[in-house]
């Protein structure tokens, strides 16, 4: 299902090291994700997960190795004048979902989402706002176009986050623990919309979450990361219900 | 006003209460207490200003000759504010150019706005200015000997380096002020810019300066007013007669009729009329921008800045 649809993976990534001073956070990770892949990555706080995405799309620069995004390959070293442009292209193919949302609180729903398109990718006015409302609309908030973050609660900014980044068109999502800052009766509504994503749009998803029963019924493969290290890799109905690792057991047991 | 009462009637007092003032002293309490605050406050200001009278009237105020002079004074008001309004505006430009430089990684604008802001603000105003007014005119009058015509332009008016230096001296202050405007947009705000593509100019135009334009209004507001007073300075450079601000026309004009103390007051009357009219403006743009804070979606209340974690 997944191998026929394009052709290469959409990120590459190889022997990829990351180091916070004397902590080694990532000690050599070696990951592709086809298109229309959806892997959840998941394990312990401080396993390393969220800065591996964060390597994606660069806002962590990687100690050592290779991250290659939609063709563009990228290694360690000096930012240079056309490596920042190189990285500013794998941004504009990666779409951001953050724990915090980070919206743009000065901005309205829409204005956040057209946002994007008005100054990266250079689009005119009425065409970024009705791309914004198509997005909107998407994510079932195209009533809050007008309203500003501060008016909308917490699940309905992770949609209108999650609409902001769609908007760029991306060819992946990446999304860090998206509903981890939300209140348990407002996980359902961002969880359905990521899944809408997933299955209706066949939408490239790297997904750090510890939504088990999203990833059960959403991810292709699910990567669980332990200390800077994959250490079990497969499909979810597998690392679900036989992990072979003890420490995937060990940590499934607390989470299920 | 509740107090008030309740201490001037008997039966609320606590049963253990023992009455150890008595006389007359007692009785101006108890008068004092029902007479409202805002009346004393009148009467304090009445006290202030008839000492200020009899000060007035032993150096033999000359009323009429404030009358008659108070015009000439007013005049140096549109060159206090031209002054005021060009070095704030370059104080403005510098702050930005600062703060940036400030929280930038390249050695060289780190390194120059750091020179620049510890040797403004290490270093008195005056002296600042008669180094730009002075020593650049000897810079200049040097360069011209040596041949180079172009050392002219070092030397200046008295108005444009009043300009330069005020808005030199209020820049460095300022770029402190920005930098802590800027540095309170939170973090994931940059994040969230930089993930959508955006270069640094952008993330900067759309995002961080935008937000943190609300931190920096109201402290600017007041080197704004605080600038004004400052501008007086520039009459120690001799400014030229068509140029004249506040305080040297009422300088000039007290030494040369010897009526020292009705020009100064007139022209510290003037300052003051200014301030409070600038601070009544402030108050009002605060005011706005706080209420903008409910209703547009503030950061501070949790907009999506990251207020919200668990």
């Amino acid at each position: 299902m997944i191998a026929s649809v394009g052709d290469g993976p959409v990120v590459r990534i190889e022997g990829l090291h990351k180091t916070f001073g004397p902590l080694e956070v990532l000690k050599g990770i070696d990951l592709e994700v086809e298109p229309g892949e959806v892997v959840v990555i998941f394990g312990r706080s401080g396993s390393g997960k969220s800065t591996l995405l964060r390597c994606v799309n660069w806002l962590e620069e990687p100690s050592a190795g290779v991250v290659e995004v939609d063709g563009i390959r990228l290694g360690p070293g000096h930012r240079t004048r056309s490596k920042r442009e190189q990285i500013r292209r794998v941004r504009m193919r990666c779409g951001m979902v953050f724990q915090e949302f980070n919206l743009f609180p000065h901005l309205t729903a829409a204005e956040n989402v057209m946002e994007g398109p008005l100054t990266v990718r250079g689009l005119d006015r009425t065409t970024a706002r009705q791309q914004a409302m198509e997005q909107l609309r998407r994510v079932g908030l195209a009533d809050k176009a007008d309203e500003h973050p501060i008016r909308l609660s917490g699940g309905q900014k992770q949609r209108v986050a999650i609409a902001r980044a769609l908007a760029m068109e991306p060819t992946i999502m990446l999304f860090d623990e998206p509903t981890s800052a939300l209140d348990p009766e407002l996980i359902g509504e961002v969880l359905a919309v990521m899944k809408a994503l997933a299955t209706e749009t066949r939408m490239t998803m790297m997904v750090v979450t510890h939504e088990m029963g999203f990833a059960r019924e959403v991810a292709h493969r699910m990567l669980f990361l332990h200390e800077g290290e994959v250490v079990e890799e497969g499909p979810p109905s597998r690392i679900l219900s036989e992990p072979q690792d003890a420490r995937t057991r060990t940590f499934l047991a607390a989470v299920l | 006003m509740d107090v008030e009462k309740q201490v001037g009637a008997g039966p609320t007092r606590p049963p253990g209460f023992r009455d150890t003032t008595r006389g007359a002293w007692r009785r101006v309490e108890l008068a004092s207490l029902r007479v409202p605050f805002r009346v004393k406050l009148a009467l304090v200001w009445l006290g202030v200003l008839t000492v200020l009278g009899i000060m007035f009237a032993l150096v033999q105020f000359d009323l009429t000759w404030m009358g008659e002079h108070a015009r000439f004074i007013f005049l140096g008001v549109p060159y206090t504010l031209l002054l005021s309004v060009a070095a704030i505006v370059l104080a403005v430009i510098l702050a930005i150019l600062g703060s940036l430089a400030r929280l930038s990684r390249n050695p060289v604008a780190f390194g120059v706005s750091g020179f620049y802001v510890s040797f403004f603000r290490g270093t008195p105003l005056i002296v600042q200015m008669f180094l730009i007014y002075a020593g650049l005119a000897q810079i200049g009058s040097n360069l011209r000997n040596m041949g180079y015509a172009w050392g002219e332009l070092l030397i200046l008016e008295p108005l444009v380096a009043g300009i330069l230096a005020l808005g030199l001296n209020y820049g460095a202050y300022m770029t402190e002020i920005f930098r802590a405007g800027i540095q309170s947009v939170a973090h994931g705000q940059a994040e969230a810019a930089q993930a959508l593509g955006m270069t640094y100019g952008q993330m900067m135009r759309r995002v961080i300066l935008p937000q943190a334009v609300r931190v920096i209004i109201p402290p600017t507001g007041n080197e704004f007013i605080a600038m004004l007073k400052d501008s007086a300075l520039v009459s120690f450079l001799g400014t030229v007669v068509s140029q004249m601000e506040l305080f040297r026309r009422a300088q000039l004009l007290g030494t040369r009729d010897f009526r020292p103390f009705e020009a100064l007051i007139l022209a510290a009357a003037m300052y003051w009329a200014l301030t409070t009219i600038f601070t009544y403006f402030q108050q009002r743009l605060e005011r706005r921008m706080s209420k903008g804070y409910v209703r547009a979606g503030s950061f501070q209340l949790g907009g999506g800045a990251g207020g919200h974690a668990g």
